[in-house]
């Protein structure tokens, strides 16, 4: 079977291979403007299992090809938050390679070889990328270094110790020898790789801590990346389903053959998840699934409206749930305290709604099964697939692809769309290529989303003003309740719910947060910051309120409670100074400011807001500072903090999902599920606060403070407190 | 059903009213223009018609036959070229999926108005998400392309 791309006629970055022998060819990152590679994926699970022949494999993360390229095997999914380009600088770094030498790839799926030290199995998520391949890619491109050197040592017969490396150059001063990378790749190749490799100080850093041009941004401009939604091979069907229209309904019966009579249809099956649609093309597909007739069985079906459920948790809100963190007497309440207030925040379900909706490529054929699509989480799609499809797992194979945006859609533990990709190819007599596609509507109808949140919190002020209590109650659905990261639980409290309060860093004295689970049959699932969505919110905007019943500024206010967190006091100053202070650059416009720890990254933001003619906020400017530990690419962490921020402000100024009486839900398409758009993007300062601690990750941390900073300047403007989001509802 | 994609002819044998999107991408293979919403409310889509941004997913083929398409696959001239070049020298791409309807829309704007202003970058793009919001880096590199035309 031959695989079709992108008019491969026209384009000399791909080539077209025989599927079986050679896999599927997707484009490459690429270092240099201008230049293109190709990379078999097919060859590159291979050469993991057996050290490649050609080239020289020191390790499952570095191939060094003779012709001097250097590819290094990534395994975190890239949409965009830059692993490509963060995991090849370490190896460069400690390889003393060239930039433009730099090429970059996923790794299949491994869980032995590439596990996420912060999951044990292989996986992204958490912020977690660089904090946990820091030091293993660094050492991988040591060893190769180490490896390299003694090869050239020994071809020249010179000791080791006067052999540099610089820029992708082997030199020897002394005998004036010199050769790139690919000459000794062979040679090295028959090494054993050191066990023990010394590596830079941080001082000697030259790649590290620089802004090395993105390896994957050429192709994502001239359209020729791949993403699975790209992908067609002969012979392939693509596929649509019909899901019920209320979560936890299931299909009564289906009448299909109007659906089976549409032109370009092939097949219509029967799934646990809906009604499988399979046509020679998508729109096909669609006008298929379009003529379906399906009755729905909604006798377990979730036929609460939000607004039901919302009032539900209100009520449980008003007593405390299970106690997450507690110290001083908070059950005494305001007592004695000069000033006390008590606020309810609400926070709706919220979809991630990447840009590229959810795709897989699926082929199960002779007991094998191989798949092209944004994993996120690779180990349970894998075993979920061969389950499913009555394989092992070593059998099923993950081309992970560049994915359209995740924001935590496709990391999914109990891998429910993986799962439905394996039903899709199961119910299909043919073995065949499928690639099942979701539609925008069923990306935002779909499920899986950020719960719905309610916050209660009191809180109050002594006489000598002194925030002293700060009581808060959460009520909201679990996310590890049920899944793979079940066994986080902890005393009954689901750490993703309460992260971000439990953990406040402000001194006082009386402090307790608890945690009741909220009950609702709404599929869900982390959500770009996760806990930190809702608790950034309510904690900073209540500590806000309650400074200023003290007569605190926002920012001395803060610092004055923050003794015991130098970090987030950092943060503080750092944007404090960036911005100039709090006060507005012009009349009608108001500052607010918020910070807040995530991922173990502390970020500050101050938001400059006024007010448009329709009353809405208008966002001017962002100031942000970030402390992620060694800032391994400062151009990278501006470039996730300006979309963080973009991100968090799209959501709590439009975003929410409603079901309605029934439990339909109301918004399908970006119409009524506004995303931020140009016009109404702020400009964005970023400040990265000099750090010598190990990175951490910046793909969240930047979305948590936007909201409140948000809601603060607003509240100053206006005197208006927002505690339900989102700011603007659209009908 | 006949339509003209990059300078070529091309026989597409599908209803008339399939839109303009998906014979791009399902008939002819060119999957640079992308699916994002179907209703004409992203811009990743966009493709030029007779030189003008049109939404592919809302264009039936009926009413593409007969008109110059240019997908990102069949872009070049100037704009383009300079647009290319001010993406890449600040990494504009994050995911990168909105963005050959972002170079699309831009280019066409470019073309339109050499020296825009930051109001008429915002009006010329703000049918085109971003879901990465990488929006403060589109702005200044449609502002740094303008400029590079200019001298
Ligand atoms: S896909 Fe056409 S505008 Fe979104
Ligand atoms: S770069 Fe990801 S949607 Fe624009």
């Amino acid at each position: 079977m031959s695989v079709t791309t992108t008019s491969l006629s026209r384009r000399d970055f791909l080539r077209s291979a025989a599927w079986g022998s050679a896999g599927l060819v997707i484009a490459m990152a690429l270092p240099g403007r201008g230049r293109a590679a190709t990379m078999d994926t097919q060859a590159a699970n291979s050469s993991l299992i057996a050290s490649d022949a050609a080239g020289f494999a020191p390790n499952a993360f570095v191939r060094i090809a003779p012709d001097d390229t250097v590819t290094v095997l990534i395994k975190h999914i890239e949409f965009g938050q830059g692993p490509f380009t963060g995991l090849s600088t370490l190896v460069a770094e400690e390889l003393d390679a060239d930039w433009s030498q730099m090429r970059a790839a996923s790794a299949p799926a491994n869980a032995e070889l590439y596990k996420n030290f912060a999951f044990g199995m292989q996986g992204t998520g958490g912020s977690t990328a660089i904090a946990n391949s820091y030091m293993q890619m660094r050492k991988a491109g040591a060893t190769a270094r180490v490896m390299l050197v003694q090869a050239a040592a020994e071809q020249w017969s010179v000791p080791v110790g006067e052999i540099s490396v610089d820029k992708g150059r082997i030199s020897h001063a002394g005998s004036d020898k010199s050769a790139g990378f690919g000459e000794f790749a062979e040679a090295a190749a028959k090494l054993d790789p050191p066990e023990d490799v010394a590596l830079k100080k941080a001082g000697d850093f030259r790649l590290i801590g620089t802004d090395v041009p993105k390896l994957d941004t050429n192709i994502k401009t001239n359209g020729e990346a791949l993403f699975t939604q790209d992908l067609h091979h002969d012979d392939m069907l693509t596929v649509v389903v019909a899901h019920p229209p209320q979560f936890g309904a299931t299909m009564k019966s289906v009448d299909a053959s109007a659906a089976k009579s549409t032109p370009g249809v092939v097949d219509v099956q029967p799934i646990p998840t809906g009604i499988a649609v399979y046509a020679q093309d998508t729109w096909s597909a669609l006008q298929g699934r379009r003529a379906l007739k399906v009755s729905w069985d909604t006798a377990r079906a979730e036929t609460r409206s939000t607004r039901e459920i919302t009032d539900a948790y209100r009520q449980r809100a008003q007593q405390p749930g299970r106690k997450a963190a507690s110290r001083g007497k908070p059950e005494q309440g305001g007592d004695g305290l000069a000033k006390t207030l008590t606020a309810e925040y609400s926070f709706p379900y919220l979809a991630h709604a990447p840009m590229e909706t959810l795709d897989c490529v699926i082929h199960a054929k002779d007991g094998a099964v191989e798949s092209w699509f944004g994993s996120q989480l690779q180990t349970g799609d894998q075993g979920t697939m061969a389950e499913i499809l009555g394989v092992k797992p070593a059998q099923v194979s993950i081309h992970t692809m560049y994915a359209g945006g995740s924001f935590g859609r496709r990391a999914q533990p109990g891998s429910p769309f993986a799962a439905e990709a394996a039903h899709v190819a199961k119910a299909h007599a043919k073995s065949r290529p499928l690639k099942l596609v979701w539609t925008r509507e069923d990306d935002i109808q779909g499920g899986w989303y950020r719960p719905l949140n309610v916050h209660r919190l009191s809180g109050g002020v002594d006489a000598d003003g002194n925030v002293a209590l700060w009581d808060q109650t959460i009520v909201g659905q679990s996310i590890f309740s049920g899944s793979a990261f079940a066994a986080m639980i902890k005393d009954g409290i689901d750490p993703s719910s309460v992260e971000g309060a439990e953990d406040l860093p402000y001194g006082i004295p009386n402090f307790r947060v608890t945690l009741h689970d909220g009950e609702a049959g709404v599929p869900i699932l982390w959500w770009r910051s996760v806990g930190h969505t809702h608790t950034a919110y309510s904690t900073e905007t209540f500590v806000d309120e309650l400074l200023e019943m003290a007569g605190k500024g926002p920012v001395e206010g803060r610092l004055a409670l923050l003794g015991e967190h130098p970090r987030h006091a950092g943060v503080l100053k750092a944007v404090a100074d960036l911005a100039g202070g709090l006060d507005a650059s012009e009349s009608g416009r108001a500052r607010g400011v918020a910070v807040h720890k995530s991922f173990g990254s502390y970020v500050a933001q101050i938001a400059e807001v006024s007010q448009n003619e329709d009353r809405t906020p208008k966002v001017h400017k962002v100031w942000c500072a970030v402390d992620c530990g060694v800032a391994v690419n400062p151009n990278v962490i501006r470039a996730q903090m300006e979309g963080g921020i973009g991100f968090g402000l799209g959501a709590a100024l439009y975003n929410e999902i409603t079901l309605e009486e029934g439990g339909r839900v109301a918004q399908a398409n970006f119409d009524r599920y506004r995303s931020l758009r140009i016009h109404e993007m702020p400009d964005v300062e970023v400040t990265i606060v000099t750090s010598d601690e190990d990175p951490t990750g910046v793909g969240e941390p930047g979305v948590p403070p936007i909201a409140p900073a948000l809601a603060n300047a607003w509240r100053r403007l206006t005197g208006d407190a927002i505690r339900d989001l989102p700011f603007v509802k659209i009908s | 059903m006949k339509i003209t994609v990059n300078g070529s002819s091309h026989e597409i044998d599908a209803p008339d009213d399939m839109p303009l999107l998906w014979a791009i991408r399902d008939r002819l293979k060119l999957t640079g223009t992308k699916y994002g919403c179907g209703v004409a409310q992203c811009g990743a889509c966009t493709v030029m018609v007779d030189g003008q941004p049109k939404r592919s997913c809302v264009t039936p083929l009926k009413f593409a036959a007969g008109h110059d398409i240019t997908t990102i696959e069949g872009m070049d001239g100037a704009e383009f070229e300079a647009i290319q070049t001010a993406w890449r020298a600040i990494d504009v791409p994050q995911c990168g999926f909105c963005q050959s309807g972002q170079v699309m829309t831009a280019t066409a704007l470019l073309k339109e108005k050499p020296a825009p202003s930051d109001t008429d970058i915002d009006n010329a793009l703000a049918g085109n998400i971003c879901r990465c919001a990488t929006y403060v880096r589109i702005r200044q590199a449609v502002r740094d392309a303008a400029d590079t035309l200019e001298a």
